[in-house]
Order: structure tokens, then sequence, then C-alpha cells
């Protein structure tokens, strides 16, 4: 699906002030911390463009759009030995 | 030297090894210590297994990833993810590559890369440098935990015997990282080789684009690596002459609980769970329910559990997986929610404490569990746990929230008695008896010690 975008967060950048859920509240929750909840849905449209402008204001450069052609391979879920 | 995967024969190379192959049980990786009751030095492995087969050429190092794939072997480590799709992509990067043998087992109740690396040291520093040579790469890595010093120690000399007669064709360094449960992730390993902490990174970039040194690298479970080792020496009909078409091979597993033997055994994929347990001595007290994958796992039922096969896509129909091949049997007498609020407890302080929702979410989970299991919860705390559990997937930098949230919920739904039990009167007896699940006494790391 060329040129469908989606949501993604760099967790570890990711300080939790919750600014993409006021500009993004319809894709966008808080949990009890104030961390980001993030449907994963595809964005096309208007919803895309409402998703750059919240990337575009997040303060720790978590908020990200992922191509999603990009996501394949998904990562691999982790090495447990 | 003989080389059956790279002169494209199916015979296998000579070798008195080849003979006894298959040792007892069907072993493979094990092979040596069945024949002599301990660890197999280089001589011994030479003559047992042959030398390894090392492509040359760029043709030779491509038919050798195509053995892998056609091998259908998977990584071992847990994520079960196919080697020769791995290897193609690592081999396919831009710049020279990197091979790091991953064999940190940070997962409590797994005991089979110790097992492997004392008893095979050879098959898996083989595995290493064979993947080495199929990638491009021009050094190898070997990752233990610190904690393993006298194995280390053993390594390290077996590398040195291996680099006089000038076996190895890159360099291999033994590293001793930090040992807590997250430093086993790959960005975890990958990160530390560059200099910093043993702890996760963000992805993108994945390690198989730009890891080591920012180069493409591969990184396997060591002993998916040994696998790898005898897929090199006698090809992949050999290896698909155990377990089934789409889970082929041998897996190494630990075995423990409430067990006659338990211990670390070879065993072929898609065996029936039952027939897996028998392997060490069958149940020793009526069995409620296994933990699948350990830590990072999933608990089932005995009942129904003991007829599935041992494979990714049955056991995936479950929502559990083969994971690093851990199962532990838990006595229907066994407080199922004590047994699991130890294990949450001892995840959450494992957090690497850098992701919001691992950090917060974690300890919350584990302290609910714990009221749930010790203290007098009420239904709207059992509520509570769940969001809070279902909420922990896919909201961490790596899988960790994703293991806990995972193991929290099947153990909810695995001990829905004894939840309903303890919402109604409180703790059962069982739940202050001893331990069947032994969770490490391991306080949370200190910010200083993931160095
Ligand atoms: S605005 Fe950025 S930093 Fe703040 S919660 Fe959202 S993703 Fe995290
Ligand atoms: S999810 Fe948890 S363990 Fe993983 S990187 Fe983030 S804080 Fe560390």
């Amino acid at each position: 699906m060329a040129g469908t975008y989606s949501l993604g967060i760099d967790r570890i950048a990711c300080d939790g002030y919750g600014l993409c859920a006021e500009l993004l509240p319809e894709r966008i929750e808080l949990d009890e911390w104030g961390y980001p909840v993030v449907a994963s849905a595809p964005l096309a449209g208007d919803a895309l463009r409402h998703a750059r402008r919240a990337v575009a204001a997040c303060p720790a450069l978590a908020l990200r759009l992922d191509r999603a052609t990009e996501r394949v391979p998904d990562r691999q879920p982790a090495q447990r030995t | 030297m003989t080389d059956a995967v790279i002169d494209g024969r199916t015979t296998p190379q000579a070798g008195v090894g080849r003979e006894g192959m298959l040792g007892p049980y069907g072993s493979r990786l094990l092979h040596g210590w069945y024949a002599t009751g301990g660890a197999a030095d280089l001589d011994e492995h030479l003559r047992r297994y042959g030398p390894p087969p090392f492509p040359r050429t760029a043709d030779a190092a491509d038919r050798l990833v195509r053995a892998v794939e056609d091998a259908g072997l998977t990584g071992r480590g847990g994520a079960a993810f196919p080697t020769g799709r791995k290897l193609r992509t690592v081999a396919a990067g831009k710049g020279t590559a990197v091979v790091v043998a991953n064999g940190m087992e940070s997962e409590p109740a797994s005991r089979k890369d110790e097992t492997l690396l004392d008893l095979a040291p050879h098959l898996v520093l083989d595995g290493a440098a064979l993947a080495a040579a199929a990638v491009g790469a021009d050094v190898a890595h070997l990752c233990l935990p610190r904690t393993r010093r006298d194995q280390a120690r053993a390594l390290r000399e077996a590398v040195e015997e291996r680099r006089r007669p000038g076996l190895d064709p890159v360099p291999v360094l033994v590293h001793e990282l930090p040992h807590h449960y997250v430093s086993s992730e790959e960005t975890s390993l990958v990160r530390w080789l560059n200099g910093g902490d043993a702890r996760p990174l963000a992805t993108p970039p994945r390690p198989f684009e730009k890891g080591v040194g920012r180069r493409p690298t591969l990184i396997d479970n060591v002993e998916t690596l040994a696998h790898l080792a005898l897929i090199a020496r006698y090809g992949p009909g050999w290896f698909r002459g155990a377990g089934r078409p789409d889970a082929a091979g041998t897996t190494l597993v630990t075995l423990s609980g409430a067990l006659r033997t338990p211990g670390v055994y070879e065993v072929p994929m898609g065996r029936p769970l039952g027939e897996v347990l028998d392997i060490a001595g069958g149940a020793a007290e009526p069995l409620g329910s296994v933990l699948l994958g350990g830590f990072f796992g999933s608990w089932l039922p005995a009942g129904g559990a003991l007829r599935v096969p041992f494979a990714k896509q049955d056991l995936a129909a479950l929502g559990a997986g083969p994971g690093a091949g851990v199962i532990v049997a838990l006595p229907a007498r066994a407080c199922g929610l004590a047994e699991a609020a130890r294990v949450l407890g001892y995840l959450a302080a494992q957090s690497a404490r850098q992701c919001g929702p691992c950090r917060l979410g974690l300890p919350a989970v584990a302290a609910d569990f714990a009221d749930l299991a010790w203290g007098r919860p009420g239904s709207e705390s059992l509520w509570r746990l769940e969001d809070r559990a279902g909420l922990l997937a896919g909201r961490g930098a790596c899988r960790h929230p994703d293991g806990a949230s995972r193991f929290a919920a099947t153990a909810l739904r695995v001990f829905a008695d004894d939840v309903r039990h303890h919402l109604s009167f409180g703790p059962c007896a069982a739940a202050g008896d001893e331990p069947v699940l032994p969770v490490p006494d391991a306080p949370a790391p200190d910010e200083r010690e993931w160095r």
C-alpha cells in the first residue's frame, strides 16, 4: 500500500507531555501517566494532514509518520534466551 | 576439504562423526555429550563432525545461504524468524557486515545456551565463523553474560585453539556483558558493542540495516549458529531428516518444574508437548498448567496443551510460541497467581526504564498482580489490572512490555479459577508455598550497571 502512513513513536525519546493527544485526539489518547496510546489504523486525507501537524509539534521529536510500505519486514520479536 | 553444501553434493562429507551424526535419541548438537559425557575439545569436535566447510567464493557463500533457507532453520532464541532470510538480508546490505553470536541467555528459566556453550563450544564457533563467511562479515562477536566468567575463559581458550591452525577465516571476539533481562535484546548488544549501555535502542534502524559500527549486523542465537554449522556440513535434506516440513530440525529445550528429571534436552521440532515432557521423565505429580517460553512466554492449561505439537504454527493458534525452548510444568497444587506475581515483579524491576509505558506501567501491573495473589483485591482492581496489562503491548522501544502483557493476560486466563477464589476468599493456602518457578533475586539494575 504505497503512499499510506501510520503513526510511530520513539518510546525512548517520548517524554509523555501529551501535546500530540491535544492536536490529534481522534488518533491519540493518553494513559494514566500521560503517555500516548496510538490507534494503528493507516492515515489518509485530513487525518494525515492533522497527523503531520502533530508530528511537527512534538517537542521531543518522538512522533513520526511511518510509510506503511516501510513496515515490512516488521520488527522481530525479541530474542529471549 | 570436502564440502557437501558448497560443492552442491548431497552426500555428507567424510569424517568419523558422520556415522553417529544422529546420536542417541536423535541428538545432533548434544551428540558429543551423549558419547562422552563431557565437553568436546577441538580434536574431538573435528573427529566427530569434520572441519567446517568455509565458502571461499561469493557463489559458495550464496549456496550456503540457500542451504540454510532450504533447511528451514528458524531462530532458536525466541523469535523463530527464518535464519536464511536474515542471512540473505544482511549479505545484501550496504557495507561489510558484522556477525554477533548471542549467548546472553537472560531468560531465567533457560539453561540451553549455557549448556551448549559448555558441551559443544566449537559447534557454536563454527557456526559464527560460517555465518560470517556467508554474509561477508570481517568479524564475529560472541556475547556472553558477565556472570559466567569460567565459560567466557573457556570460550576464549577455544577461540585461541582454533586460531593456531588458522581454522577461522575471521577473528572471533568473546565479550562479557552486564547480565540483565533486556540486555540480551538485539539492540542492547549492538549498543554495548558500540560502546554504550546494554540497554535496548529505539528502532529503526534495525541492526540488520545499521548495527555494530553502523554496518549491517547479523545477530543470531548461539544454538541457531550451531545448527547452521551442521547444515553447512550435511546439507538441508539432512537437517530436515528431523522434525516436520514446516518445523524442521531438532531444538534444545530446558524442561523444569514438576518433572522427574528436569534439564536440557534436544528434541525434534513438532513433537506433542506431552511427549517432550516425557523425555524429562514425565510429570512427577498431577500438572495444572505449563509455562511455555519462560518469563517471556505464555501460560497454557496442562490438559489441552500436552497434545499440541511443539511448533510455531500450532502454538500460535493458542497464542503461544516455542520461545527459546523453555517449558515449565506447574503442578495442580501450586498457586498460579503467586507464581505469576513473582515473575511480574521481576520483569518490572528489569525494565530498562527508558520508556514511560514500561517504566511506569510494568510496576503498576506487577503491584496489581501481587495484590491479586496475596492481598484482598476487589473486582474493580482486577479490571484495572486487565486494562493496564492490555495497554503495555507495543508501547516500548523493545518487546519487554509486550512479553509482560502476554504473561499477565495468559496467567489471568489459565488461572481463572484461582482468580475467582482469591477475589472471594483472599489468598489460597498454596499462595504462601515455596515457589515452583525460581525467580532470580535480582534488584533493579542501577543506572551505572548497564555498561
Ligand atoms: S508530543 Fe511527543 S513527546 Fe509528547 S507525548 Fe506525544 S509523542 Fe510523546
Ligand atoms: S520497553 Fe522497557 S525494557 Fe524495553 S527499552 Fe523501553 S524501558 Fe527498556
